[in-house]
């Protein structure tokens, strides 16, 4: 295959980028997207070039690093999987591919293709966790939950916080990501002691990093690689709502001298 | 208004949008009493009912308030939401979505620069700030709605708002509906179903009077 490549390219985080084109020829239809772009780091090394940094780890569609906005979609034109599983046999020959960084105040460009994620950890850090007590190990299964429960957490729970949502939401809204959080939490009863706390710490976060609002425009379902519903979004809300009306306030102890 | 968090900001937006919605059913009913063809007793009725009525008075403040607040919230997220993201992609979004749920912004443009037009041939009308037409008192819409329908281009500016309203409201109900995290999958495809056919029966039916109108001259 011979392919025209549009990539953005910007040196550093403080540097002007701009859209550079590049032509690649040979490309096997089989070979991976990434395949394809290390071929071309290294006709770009070889002739004394700057390859193109991008984002990759696993490769295999499980880890969440890499992060690709191909030709107006993030994660490339396949439906359920990441940019480390799209292959060549996806374009046709003699295609003109854009290549672009996620799009988003909150997560701003570091070098070429990549950018900072770490607003994601963030939020993570504001209220994605459950307490647990130390002491000997619990035998499995003590805590009953129902089946359906379950199966609803782990399906919220497949998030790999690729950003794909954010990218994708004409918002840079990250409201998939964190109800898909908040859910797979809150459907479990270990997820119980925080549930109030958790859902408006974690919204506050969001807000504060300058992400989006959600306008439901559902593109976040469309191109999130592991499929999450945007239901997710709405149990949020609902967390979101019954913790702001209804939860016990915490009570402040003043220091008596 | 500013320090609501982004979702206090949407639920406040998703419930004085519902409560409009609602009163646009009230509204439409008033309407289509001009097809009676009573030379529109029914309508002037029904009219001065909503003018002086108690109750319907307080409702006019809330409903009042419901317009103010949804626009106002509604420009708010909008230029938050482009703020989230300072740089445009070079290729636009291509993502599976419904066309016109992206655009919510431009089409309620479109319906307020109607609302204020709309005020300003009625409401002002009747409260006195704008002077009636010659030969029609300030508290007869029906001669004035007989007025200005015999425009044919101000029915057809009419017919244009109303069909962008219904473009607004086809996403608006389930998007409302998902806000309020009233979404589950016994009722959100019946959700999003009344949803477009309560749009479309908005738009067809305030559409009927400018053309029931125009037809029978």
């Amino acid at each position: 295959m011979n392919l025209t490549l549009k990539i953005w390219r910007q040196k550093s985080a403080t540097a002007e980028g701009q859209m550079v084109s590049y032509d690649v020829s040979g490309i096997s239809a089989d070979s991976s997207f990434f395949e394809m772009l290390d071929t071309l780091n290294q006709k770009l090394i070889m002739s004394g070039g700057d390859p193109v940094s991008f984002d990759h780890d696993c490769r295999e569609g499980i880890c969440g690093t890499c992060s690709l906005y191909i030709n107006g979609r993030p994660h490339g034109p396949e439906k359920g999987v990441t940019t480390c599983q799209l292959h060549m046999r996806s374009f046709k020959d003699g295609d003109t591919i854009h290549i672009e960084p996620w799009r988003a105040r909150a997560f701003p460009v570091i070098s070429d293709l990549i950018v900072d994620r770490s607003a994601f950890d963030k939020i993570i850090q504001a209220g994605g966790y459950v307490s647990v007590n130390t002491g000997g190990v619990p035998d499995a299964n003590t805590i009953p939950v129902p089946k359906e429960k379950s199966d609803e957490a782990f399906d919220a729970a497949t998030c790999i916080g690729c950003g794909a949502c954010v990218a994708a939401c004409s918002n840079a809204a990250a409201m998939l990501f964190i109800g898909a959080k908040v859910s797979h939490l809150a459907l479990l009863p270990q997820g119980q002691v925080e549930a109030a706390k958790r859902v408006q710490q974690m919204v506050a976060c969001m807000d504060e990093l300058g992400f989006g609002n959600c306008s439901n425009t559902y593109a976040c379902e469309a191109e999130c690689p592991k499929g999450i519903s945007v239901s997710n979004i709405a149990r949020m809300n609902r967390e979101f709502l019954s913790a702001k009306l209804f939860a016990e306030k915490e009570k402040i102890i003043q220091d008596s001298l | 208004m500013l320090l609501y968090s982004s979702i206090t900001k949407k639920v406040l937006m998703a419930l004085a949008g519902l409560f409009l919605v609602t009163f646009l059913c009230v509204h439409l009913g008033i309407n289509l009493m001009l097809l009676k063809g009573d030379g529109g007793l029914m309508f002037s009725e029904a009219a001065t009912f909503m003018g002086t009525n108690q109750v319907i008075k307080v409702f006019e403040i809330v409903l009042f308030a419901g317009f103010l607040l949804h626009i106002l919230f509604g420009i708010l997220v909008s230029f938050q939401n482009r703020a989230a993201r300072p740089t445009a992609y070079a290729c636009g979004n291509s993502s599976e979505t419904s066309f016109f749920s992206k655009y919510m912004f431009h089409t309620g443009i479109i319906v307020f620069i109607f609302l204020v037009l709309h005020f300003i041939d009625f409401y002002f009308i009747k409260i006195g700030i704008v002077a009636p037409p010659p030969g029609i008192a300030s508290h007869d819409f029906y001669h004035r709605t007989l007025l200005l329908f015999s425009s044919p281009w101000y029915s057809l500016l009419y017919i244009i708002s109303f069909l962008f309203l219904g473009i607004h409201l086809n996403h608006a109900i389930q998007s409302g509906f998902q806000t309020l995290g009233w979404n589950h999958s016994k009722y959100m495809d019946a959700v999003k179903f009344i949803g477009s056919a309560y749009s479309l029966l908005i738009t067809v039916g305030f559409s009927i009077v400018p053309l029931y109108i125009l037809l029978s001259k």
